[in-house]
């Protein structure tokens, strides 16, 4: 069957919308399919995201505005799949777009249908705790911005089909079912979450002040029903005793709940505590939990800060009851305590941290596609590839497979169009359209001619500001030569007439007065450059979402406004030149640094995409950190694994292998790369050129120094264990075999989570008690982190009789040795001291980096590290396998400890995100950039430093000198170079000083 | 007649200008004083643009960017907050500072953007209309801050802060703010006396004596700054009158 250069992808929360950007930026054609009105799932209705308490609109809308308008996306919401059929390679998917009611390619988003909608129904975004209109937008940033009619709760009265100006409303629309011929599918539907059922323990439901988590993210979002405050539902008070009740849901084997860790929760319900607390200081959040699973990156100093700065108090514990006191509608929480205390304390508010399900329609979506699902209903993977289902061609990403938090989803998504781009790299480009653009006008140095639009947009701006009269003033500034006025600016007709206009009065300048550059702006660009004028020649002043809406009662002022912003827009005008983009031709081959599973992943994609790589690993063999592991949790033969990997590098064509090798430098810039490096015992030079480099450098196990590792040889490592249980029969007379977590981890020196140790003493401690059921076995522990599917495995081993023994970290467990005897002392949680003799001591030893190691090739990457030596990526939610620099990339334990399936999710999403640019032959560069002005430059490199994206460097100019040189490549045209300079020698192209001087005069 | 303020406000493209949309989605209401420009990143915003805008007739302006650690460009809003910092010490010479804000403000707060618009137009409201207007001798002084704030030394000092109070110096040693505070504030004060004698020099006065009598300056610190600023070869010796050296602006 001939293969389809396009996809579909199923669901466009974060991930989806992820998934398609990698792959429409790669020169696919791309159908995102979304079951509601708009885009952005679950994130967009988060306030803040951990643990950097970045605002999540803030981080996503930029996204969805992308997915939203690019070329190769194309976007339907209000979607059901109907059918499908065909192998990997060609599918056909039958989709029914459900009516919106409204023509989505007329409706301009303007919502007055909604202001006008008599019917008030509740709003689910908001969930439940505000109102919404029959005819509306699911949040206000929506994308795509257009109404929609919900017919479940419409009475049809028809009064929006009256107001509305653009006559979209279409109460006779009808579904349309389409049939969509796609190569491959990913199917990122998310998760629903979990609703404590009627007559639940916590009183959900029954007393209005216990909420979920989710309703409690809405209560923090400053775009939220109460905007930010925190108020409880029952009378609108401040709470100041909160509490938030974990594993609500999750780690359940009451049938009630679902058995299996949801991973996300202990770090938003610290999140929503910080939050609280910081939103209203007299709030006192108390968390009751379990364990604290804080096992991602950065998660522990997150939960120590939450702690000590912010006064969470946390109490391990388990909920006996909630109940409501009548008179005050407090609550009254029955808890019981480690040490097996019942204790009493009353709330104003409770907060449950729901658990993650797998979405309501998971077996409907599963049926269809033909894949499996695993025991929870969750979609079933592959144990190597996590985003591989159970059927060929069809990819999973997300919460749809396992709870994951945003960076996971977002690294998934990636992965899953990295496994796309191997499957159909051939078809690359083949179902897009380039468009085809007149040459540019040449308008250089020309007087400008400038024509103004200025937009009504329906009553919007038009119902408050004097727009005849706006338009009137606009012909009387200086070289406007033409202004007029439309109903909608944006709407297809307008902009046949734009490029008329520009015909007929010779323009070389446009500016459009109506919403949102943020939004409209590339539209606008797009008309005049199909007119012929280059996109820069454009400027736009925004009188309705910063006058005519915010003014409404002051129509004189809204319209002296409109009239003072529309002579900044032209004043700025008269300053703007065109600006080119410059190309960068493109090196299609790749350098993959790190010859373990991480690297070996990455270079085999890239090479069966036919892209030359070149892995370089500076130990003599291939494999890395699982060499020295046998089996995963789940059961996978890692050694067999590694095996066949390593032989398939070894017999590609298009990988080129250096072992021993030693890189020495590491030349040029993003699609230009230049590395050279010795190699081999020899020390052979090597040197090549590629485009893009990922960093899969890994990291090491941590040598105790603690627990008599190294004198005593019945103290042993976990992974020494491993190959003990694996190779040799001498666990076979152990009685007594105790193991010792967080060794190396989670201290000062690291004060981090190694995430593995747990899954690996838990597998190590079930195959011994497979083996040897006799053998007793103790575990000791701060916190057991057995998330998402792994507790399964924990549960497993407690019912075969492990026994695990919490400690404090101010209280480690001691081992000393008499005569012969190995014992160690510890101190648990309910404070009685227990003495346990171990034939065998395994200390689950932390994962590290190597500062020194890593910081040579950070320098010649220019790429940072964090505080725990670790790679630091561009963004720690958004842009996970990114650096800042472009054409780098990493993956791996590089990044930070994770399990070997995680690692292979980065190295197929490094090679996606690497795609974008592999893909290519030459990539455009923004024409936004920084400038020098090389005449006033002294070479002193402070705007070196102020790069955050290494796009600066001082070189030696043949006139004058040392001065520095921007890489347009590489530069965002930030200004934080420009800001600083001493000489103003910098301007930033597009936003100059002399424009913006000149629209400050222009104002005033 | 009422005194409606002009107000001008530089928001960044990703965070503050997205809240002040939402503001619009919202239907907020707040005063229609403020003129709002458009820049990518706070950290743009040079402070040589709110020096120009006082002198042109602002009577307040607000400087709006991402909350920490929110910032598209990573770490623009920390620069802008480094800049907006030595901006508001210089504008704290002449009595300005009530003028001038920084507020961080994220793509969801559209309601805060309106109240922070509506408190700080009234707080304009009751600083009264600027007193730079027609006002030579504010104007002068405005003129010395720009040009303060456009040397070398001011732009370098900002510019290095972050890196060495918070990062590490070129030894490797961490500056205290306290050290680097007490540095930069002599530099302001200065910077801005330096400034104001380059300008007094261009209307004629022209020695230590006049100087320091037209500025209210000790005559040996005048001294002290001819002396650098003809060491920058921005001015030199004139001819003699009398016993007295006169300066001249090159």
């Amino acid at each position: 069957m001939e293969k389809i250069g396009a996809v579909m992808v199923v669901g466009a929360g974060i991930g989806g919308s992820q998934a398609s950007l990698d792959l429409g930026d790669a020169g696919f054609k791309i159908y995102l399919i979304e079951s509601s009105t708009s885009i952005g799932g679950v994130m967009a209705q988060l306030d803040k995201t951990f643990p950097t308490n970045d605002c999540a609109m803030c981080i996503v809308s930029p996204k969805l505005v992308e997915t939203g308008r690019h070329q190769n996306i194309d976007l339907s919401i209000n979607c059901e799949i109907l059918d499908v059929s065909g192998e990997a390679g060609n599918f056909t998917v039958k989709v029914k777009k459900k009516s919106l009611y409204i023509d989505p390619d007329v409706c301009t988003g303007c919502g007055v249908c909604g202001q006008n909608c008599p019917v008030e129904a509740i709003d689910l975004f908001n969930e439940g705790l505000a109102k919404y209109k029959a005819t509306s937008v699911k949040y206000p940033q929506a994308v795509p911005l257009v109404y929609a009619i919900n017919k479940d709760y419409c009475i049809g009265c028809g009064i929006c089909l009256g107001v509305c100006k653009a006559k979209a409303v279409q109460y006779d629309r009808e579904d349309e079912i389409v049939d969509i011929n796609v190569g491959a599918v990913i199917l990122a539907p998310g998760f629903d979450e979990y609703v404590p059922p009627e007559g639940n323990l916590y009183g959900y439901g029954k007393y209005k002040n216990v909420v979920t988590s989710i309703e409690f993210e809405r209560i923090l979002s400053a775009s939220g029903p109460y905007a930010g405050k925190v108020l409880r539902p029952s009378d609108g008070d401040i709470p100041i005793d909160v509490a938030f009740i974990q594993c609500v849901g999750s780690r359940d084997y009451s049938g009630v709940g679902k058995p299996y860790c949801s991973s996300v929760c202990c770090m938003y319900t610290a999140k929503e505590a910080v939050i609280a607390h910081e939103h209203m200081h007299q709030i006192e959040p108390t968390i009751f939990s379990m364990d604290i699973r804080a096992y991602g990156k950065d998660f522990d100093k997150y939960i120590i800060r939450a702690q000590e700065e912010y006064h969470v108090k946390y109490i391990r514990s388990r909920i006996s009851s909630v109940t409501e006191i009548p008179e005050t509608k407090d609550l009254r929480i029955r808890y019981e305590t480690e040490d097996g205390k019942i204790l009493e304390k009353d709330f104003q508010m409770v907060v449950l941290s729901v658990g993650l399900n797998p979405p309501d329609d998971a077996k409907y979506l599963a049926d269809k596609f033909g894949i499996d699902l695993n025991e929870y209903d969750f979609a079933k993977t592959d144990i190597w590839n996590p985003v591989q289902t159970s059927k060929p061609g069809i990819y999973a990403c997300g919460a749809f497979s396992q709870p994951k938090d945003i960076p996971e989803t977002v690294t998934q998504a990636s992965a899953a169009a990295g496994c796309v781009n191997q499957l159909l790299y051939d078809k690359r480009g083949t179902l897009i359209t380039e468009k085809s653009l007149p040459p540019e006008i040449f308008v250089a140095g020309q007087p400008p001619r400038i024509g103004v639009f200025i937009c009504h947009c329906g009553i919007n701006i038009g119902g408050f500001v004097d727009v005849p009269e706006v338009t009137r003033y606009a012909g009387t500034l200086p070289n406007v030569v033409m202004s007029d006025r439309n109903l909608y600016t944006c709407s297809a007709d307008t902009q046949t007439i734009i490029k008329e206009k520009i015909k007929e009065y010779n323009l070389n300048r446009v500016i459009v007065a109506s919403c949102t550059p943020r939004t409209h702006e590339p539209l606008f660009q797009e008309t005049i450059r199909e007119a012929g004028l280059n996109r820069y020649l454009f400027q736009m002043a925004n009188i309705r979402d910063q006058c005519s809406w915010v003014h409404m009662n002051e129509p004189e002022a809204a319209t002296q406004k409109a009239k003072d912003l529309v002579r900044m827009a032209v004043n700025k005008a008269r300053n703007i030149e065109p600006l080119n983009r410059i190309k960068l031709s493109i090196t299609p081959k790749a350098l993959v640094i790190g010859g373990g599973i991480t690297g070996m992943t990455a270079a085999l994609n890239f090479a069966s995409q036919d892209f030359e790589t070149y892995l370089v690993e500076k130990e003599a063999q291939l494999g890395g950190f699982a060499r020295h592991i046998y089996h995963t949790l789940e059961g996978g033969d890692v050694q067999e694994f590694l095996k066949d990997l390593i032989n398939k590098v070894k017999s590609n064509k298009n990988i080129h292998v250096y072992t021993e090798a030693e890189i020495e430098d590491v030349a040029g810039y993003l699609g230009n790369f230049k590395t050279t490096l010795v190699h081999g015992k020899n020390k052979e030079k090597a040197e090549f050129d590629h485009g893009v480099v990922v960093v899969a450098t890994g990291a090491q196990e941590y040598k105790p120094k603690e627990y008599l590792y190294g004198q005593n040889d019945k103290v042993i490592l976990q992974s020494e264990l491993e190959k003990m249980i694996n190779t040799s029969d001498d666990i076979k007379n152990k009685k007594s075999i105790v193991m010792i977590q967080c060794v190396g981890s989670r201290n000062e020196e690291h004060p981090y989570c190694s995430k593995m140790c747990c899954a690996e003493a838990i597998k190590n401690a079930l195959r011994i008690k497979e083996k040897y059921p006799s053998c007793e076995i103790t575990i000791l522990f701060r916190d057991i982190r057995t998330y998402g599917f792994k507790e399964k495995f924990y549960r497993e081993a407690r019912k075969k009789g492990v026994l695990f023994l919490r400690y404090d970290e101010d209280n480690l467990p001691e081992v000393s040795q008499e005569d012969s005897q190995l014992k160690v002392k510890v101190t648990t949680a309910r404070k009685d001291t227990i003495y346990v003799n171990a034939d065998l001591l395994a200390l689950s030893a932390g994962i590290i980096s190597d500062r020194e190691e890593n910081e040579e090739l950070a320098m010649m990457l220019k790429v940072p590290l964090n505080d725990d030596n670790f790679y630091l990526e561009a963004h720690v939610k958004l842009r996970p396998v990114d650096f800042a620099t472009e054409g780098v990339f990493v993956a791996g334990l590089a990044h930070c400890p994770k399990t070997i399936e995680d690692c292979i999710s980065q190295a197929n999403a490094a090679v996606s995100r690497a795609c974008t640019i592999l893909s290519k032959d030459e990539v455009e560069a923004e024409g936004k950039v920084a400038m020098i002005n090389v005449a006033r430059c002294i070479g002193c490199g402070m705007c070196v430093e102020n790069c955050a994206y290494s796009a600066i460097e001082i070189v030696e100019d043949r006139r004058f000198g040392r001065v520095a040189s921007i890489n347009q490549a590489l530069c965002k045209g930030c200004g934080a170079c420009s800001g600083n300079c001493r000489c103003s020698a910098i301007d930033i192209l597009g936003f100059t000083s002399e424009q913006i001087y000149a629209m400050i005069t222009g104002r005033l | 007649m009422v005194f409606e303020p002009k107000i001008l406000g530089f928001l960044c493209n990703w965070c503050s200008y997205a809240g002040a949309d939402l503001a619009g989605v919202s239907r907020v209401q707040y005063p229609p004083n403020i003129r709002v420009i458009r820049v990518m990143c706070s950290g743009r915003v040079d402070p040589m643009f709110i020096f120009k805008a006082f002198q042109v007739g602002a009577d307040g302006v607000i400087v709006m960017g991402c909350h920490p650690g929110d910032c598209h460009y990573l770490e623009g809003n920390y620069e802008a907050e480094k800049k907006y910092n030595m901006t508001e010490k210089f504008l704290k010479l002449i009595g300005f500072d009530n003028r001038v804000r920084l507020e961080w403000v994220s793509a969801s707060e559209g309601t805060r953007y309106g109240a922070v618009v509506t408190e700080f137009t009234q707080q304009i409201k009751d600083a009264g209309p600027s007193p730079a207007k027609d006002n030579e001798e504010l104007l002068f002084k405005l003129k010395a801050l720009e040009m303060a704030a456009a040397t070398d030394r001011m732009r370098a000092l900002v510019g290095r802060e972050r890196h060495i109070t918070e990062d590490e110096n070129v030894y490797g040693e961490k500056v205290s703010l306290e050290k680097f505070n007490e540095i930069f504030d002599k530099a302001i004060k200065d910077e801005y006396e330096r400034a104001q004698v380059l300008l007094s020099l261009e209307k004629g006065v022209n020695n230590v004596k006049l100087l320091a009598a037209k500025l209210d300056i000790d005559p040996s610190i005048v001294l002290e700054h001819l002396l650098i600023l003809k060491q920058r070869m921005e001015i030199d010796f004139g001819e003699i009158m009398e016993n007295t050296p006169v300066f001249v602006r090159l």
